[in-house]
């Protein structure tokens, strides 16, 4: 391993800019003539827009224009879309109710934007949007997913009977109901996956940009992935065509999953830049953020888990109710389905798995894709009923997964995936050893004595990365391929510039992906660049979401540095007067087999380029390649996390006091980096365990609209943490590499959940198990106990 | 309009504002000093801590007609333009203290305040309860708090002197 390459902890390139203040985020761009937009937006769930009257707001000071739906559909904007199509049980279609970027003739959640007003500066378009009156006709609304498709329920969309949107269910229901009907014992559970709202540090924002000379607009956009931006703006949404569109997505401060998705604001940008001739520029602020950035999980579940004699889990059965709010989010279907049933054999080897989801529409935010997406919740199912389905049986919860694990590669799971490879027993027994697992016993009776109860909780968790296949995600639905794409540009003087279709918003690829470069090319680290983010230098991408960029952006990356070593080998072929089979490439270096005749790397970069010695049209000039890379298989980064509780009786408070995570996450190319992500998928894990949850009220008005009301994760809610891992390569890519971007937030919170109930006695505890409701919990347990 | 009259940087800087405008609208919109960032609008992110006169202050809890000659230190000039970071910064770098660098400019002004105030040898609890007014959503606050304990102690041995 050279200081620089693949699995060497290199500083990142890019902190030297951040540390001193000059990143170059969304809201640091400010073009020539830029006015700036603000949205007002409904203050109810859901109301009929009887009338905006915006004349005394158009004449305010400032005003530039301001327009409504109306507008919109009068210059037929498309609607925003969702790109998964899921079919119900009964093989019908989803229902996808219309989503235009701004309300028209009713609004559906508090915080939909009914109408924008561009202004010179941002105080004046505040100020004007007090003079609008809009004359809402208040409608009951459901927020609660449970309720959304009773009977008499409000409908919310038309398309929509009873606000559902489809009916699925996977696997095999006669199976998994043989396995119950033999079981030996069987664990059931309800539970709610409690609804979480994103909360980058850095909020949303975009400018909109109109070029009348060239006909073409340029949106500067807080996205994780610029193309796909690009591609459902100009092909759905229709606001200018594909060749007329460019994207640039420069530093962004934290995506999380919320920055993939194609929002109102950035499409009413660039529309609103055009109709009025100036640049318009948008900054979320926090409370906008609660009320517009797509928010996670929400799921109601109930599931149960059948086990035979020896303890071997011979059946699982899922029923879950997914809240996707107002509208369909871009990938919001997909989200409780094929990324949350097909993992729900996590590491066991259970022969029949059923599994239903009902998605229904409320008047709530649009919910998508947050960190992990759909497989915290599949980890979350299956992680309890094996911690309480060992409590039951009176069996460790650590011997009874061991007896579950599934043992030999590749395993076909009864939920479509094909696990390439994997070692559970490894991941675990390094676990319980780094946390002393053994030792357990006596912490615990250390902490009585100090009256506070004890607990422990194990997560061993999987999850699909990669993402994905095209051809498997196009037979389940998808509406794009989910490859990624790269180039190498090699410069003459031998630096090299590789553009990715990938994004970094915290990821640090401009290291990572260096580092590859740099071991292949056998040159400095600093003599590569990794551009990324616009889509008029990098052609084509996919993203950055799914723990997908070391798997899928850096394997293209990979493939294109094998076309650049067969192109480079022939111009050396003819540097060295040799043929070209006899050329050999190693640490930077070209030689002739069997000779001492070498050229060194920036010779041959600069031969390729002044090409005095090609003879004819037999070798083009130049070293540039480029390279698509479809995946041939999901990665299955998979692991052990153990968390160990104390929780105060008096007042329920729990404090975290020890963390053990050991992640197998195959070839890992920056283990600084990877474990950075591992602590802070932990922390968001965390958060959703004691301290996070979105609460609407009975009106659909959102409760925890701010930062003094949704209480995230703070320095002191959180352990040193325990890092380690284990290795399997994934076969199924040419470095090997799994991905590890997820991992913490799968794992976290049913470790957590796990553990305190393991410390207070009863399994009756809701996220976010804040100190109240510990408490409560625990005055249930008491109440029993007195009344037995 | 509002006469306003403070150094920046050690620059000083002038100007007619509105009267509602804040610190930190002031250092990015009217001095282009786009390191001091906004994440939220109720003064918890701490994305935007400068120091006013020394002391670490969240830029969007005052307007900048309140602080006629202060002198105000923001992430920009925490190390001279052209020579080596700050040992807070050279910290948050080498333990890995950052990941999307949104956060970052504030975490690392209310560190060097941290020191400035409570000295050069800071343990754990005392690091993680200090950061109670800095919200970070990438690292988990490990490495953050690595990073504050390793820059506390260079900034001990006299690499480099706080700006402010």
């Amino acid at each position: 391993m050279s200081a620089t390459g693949i699995g060497a902890a290199v500083r990142r390139k890019e902190d030297q800019r951040f540390v001193t203040g000059k990143g170059h985020y969304t809201d640091d761009v400010n073009r020539p003539g830029q006015c700036c937009a603000y949205f007002l937006r409904s203050p109810h769930a859901r109301a009929r827009i009887r009338a905006i009257d915006s004349g005394a707001a158009a004449k305010a000071p400032g005003v530039l224009a301001i327009l409504t739906g109306a507008e919109l559909a009068g210059d037929k904007v498309g609607n925003l879309i969702c790109g998964w199509m899921i079919k119900s049980k009964d093989g019908s279609q989803m229902k996808m109710a219309p989503h235009p970027a701004l309300a028209h003739g009713m609004a559906n959640h508090v915080g939909d934007a009914v109408a924008v007003i561009v202004a010179e500066t941002l105080a004046q378009a505040k100020d004007a949007a007090e003079k609008i009156n809009v004359d809402y006709e208040p409608l009951p609304g459901v927020t609660d997913p449970a309720k959304a498709q009773a009977e008499g329920a409000p409908q919310i969309h038309e398309v929509a009977a009873r606000n559902t949107i489809y009916q699925w269910h996977l696997g095999d229901q006669k199976a998994a109901e043989g396995a119950f009907n033999a079981a030996h014992h069987v664990t059931r559970l309800d539970f709610i996956n409690n609804r979480l709202a994103p909360n980058a540090i850095e909020p949303r924002a975009a400018i909109g940009e109109y070029d009348s000379g060239s006909d073409g607009l340029t949106l500067w956009n807080t996205t994780q992935n610029p193309h796909v931006a690009r591609l459902v703006i100009s092909a759905f949404v229709g606001i200018a065509p594909e060749h007329k569109l460019r994207v640039i997505a420069p530093d962004v401060g934290g995506g999380f999953g919320s920055k993939i998705f194609i929002y109102p604001e950035e499409v009413v940008c660039l529309w609103a830049a055009r109709k009025i001739g100036r640049p318009v520029k948008w900054v979320s602020d926090r409370s906008e953020a609660f009320l517009t950035d797509a928010h996670g999980r929400d799921h109601v579940t109930h599931a149960e888990m059948a086990f035979d004699v020896e303890g071997r889990a011979t059946g699982l059965r899922v029923k879950t109710i997914a809240n996707l709010g107002a509208y369909m989010s871009t990938f919001s279907s997909s989200v409780p389905t094929y990324l949350y049933g097909t993992l729900l054999s996590g590491q066991y080897d259970i022969p029949a798995i059923y599994c239903e989801v009902d998605a229904v529409y409320t008047n709530t935010v649009p919910v998508d894709a947050y960190r992990g997406a759909g497989r915290p919740e599949a980890t979350f199912v299956v992680e309890r009923l094996m911690e309480v389905g060992a409590r039951e049986m009176g069996v460790d919860p650590a011997d009874l997964r061991k007896k579950n694990f599934i043992k030999k590669f590749p395993h076909q799971t009864p939920v479509i995936m094909n696990y390439d490879a994997g070692d559970y027993h490894a991941s675990l027994k390094k676990a319980l050893e780094i946390a002393d697992y053994d030792g357990f016993g006596k912490r615990k009776r250390e902490s009585a004595r100090h009256d506070k109860l004890r607990g422990v909780g194990i997560s061993t968790y999987i999850e699909a990365c990669g993402i994905a296949p095209s051809q498997a995600v196009g037979s389940l639905g998808c509406g794009v391929g989910l490859w990624e794409s790269a180039e190498v540009r090699v410069n003459p003087t031998g630096s090299v510039e590789v553009l990715t279709g990938c994004h970094q918003h915290g990821q640090g690829h401009e290291t990572t992906f260096a580092q590859v470069v740099a071991e292949r090319l056998g040159i400095a680290i600093d003599n590569v660049s990794i551009v990324h983010g616009d889509t008029d230098k990098v052609q084509f991408g996919m993203g950055t979401y799914g723990s997908r960029s070391g798997a899928v952006g850096i394997s293209a990356i990979v493939k294109a540095l094998d076309k650049i070593e067969a192109k480079a080998k022939k111009v050396a072929a003819h540097l060295l007067e040799a043929a070209e089979g006899d050329i050999v490439f190693q640490d930077g270096k070209f030689t002739v087999a069997g000779t001492d005749k070498s050229a060194a790397w920036g010779d041959v970069a600069l031969n390729a380029y002044i090409a005095h010695k090609f003879v004819g049209a037999e070798l083009e000039p130049g070293l540039k390649e480029g390279a698509f890379y479809d995946p041939v298989n999901f990665t299955f980064p998979a692991g052990c996390h153990i968390c160990e509780v104390e929780v105060d009786p008096q007042t329920g408070e729990s404090e975290i006091v020890a963390w053990t995570a050991v992640d197998d996450f195959g070839t890992v190319i920056n283990p600084m980096i990877v474990e950075g992500q591992v602590h802070g998928g932990i922390a968001q894990g965390v958060g959703q365990a004691l301290l996070e949850g979105v609460v609407y009220d009975k009106d659909g008005q959102l409760v925890t609209g701010s930062l003094m009301d949704y209480c995230m994760p703070r320095a002191h809610n959180l352990p040193t943490l325990k890092v380690d891992m284990t290795t399997t390569k994934s076969p199924s890519n040419p470095l090997g590499i799994k991905g590890c971007g997820e991992a913490g937030a799968i794992a976290a919170p049913v470790a957590v959940i796990n553990a305190i109930t393991d410390a207070i006695g009863t399994e009756d505890l809701a996220m976010p198990a804040t100190a109240q409701a510990v408490w409560q919990a625990l005055q249930k347990v008491n109440s029993r106990r007195q009344a037995a | 309009m509002s006469a306003v009259a403070l150094t920046v940087n050690g620059k000083a800087v002038t100007g007619d504002v509105d009267p509602r405008t804040l610190l930190v609208q002031y250092l990015r919109e009217n001095l282009r000093l786009t390191g001091t960032h906004v994440g939220c609008d109720t003064s918890q992110c701490g994305a935007c801590v400068v120091h006013v006169d020394g002391k670490a202050v969240k830029a969007c809890t005052v307007f900048v007609w309140q602080l006629e000659g202060a002198n105000v230190t923001t992430i920009e000039g925490l190390a001279e333009p052209s020579g080596p970071l700050h040992p807070m910064q050279e910290a948050f770098r080498e333990h890995h203290g950052l990941q999307c660098g949104y956060c970052t400019p504030g975490m690392i002004m209310t560190a060097v305040d941290m020191v400035n105030r409570k000295g050069n040898d800071l343990d754990d609890p005392t690091i993680r309860h200090e950061l109670e007014g800095n919200l970070c959503r990438c690292t988990g606050y490990h490495n953050i708090v690595k990073a504050i304990a390793a820059g506390a102690k260079a900034m001990g041995k006299g690499q480099a002197q706080p700006a402010s």
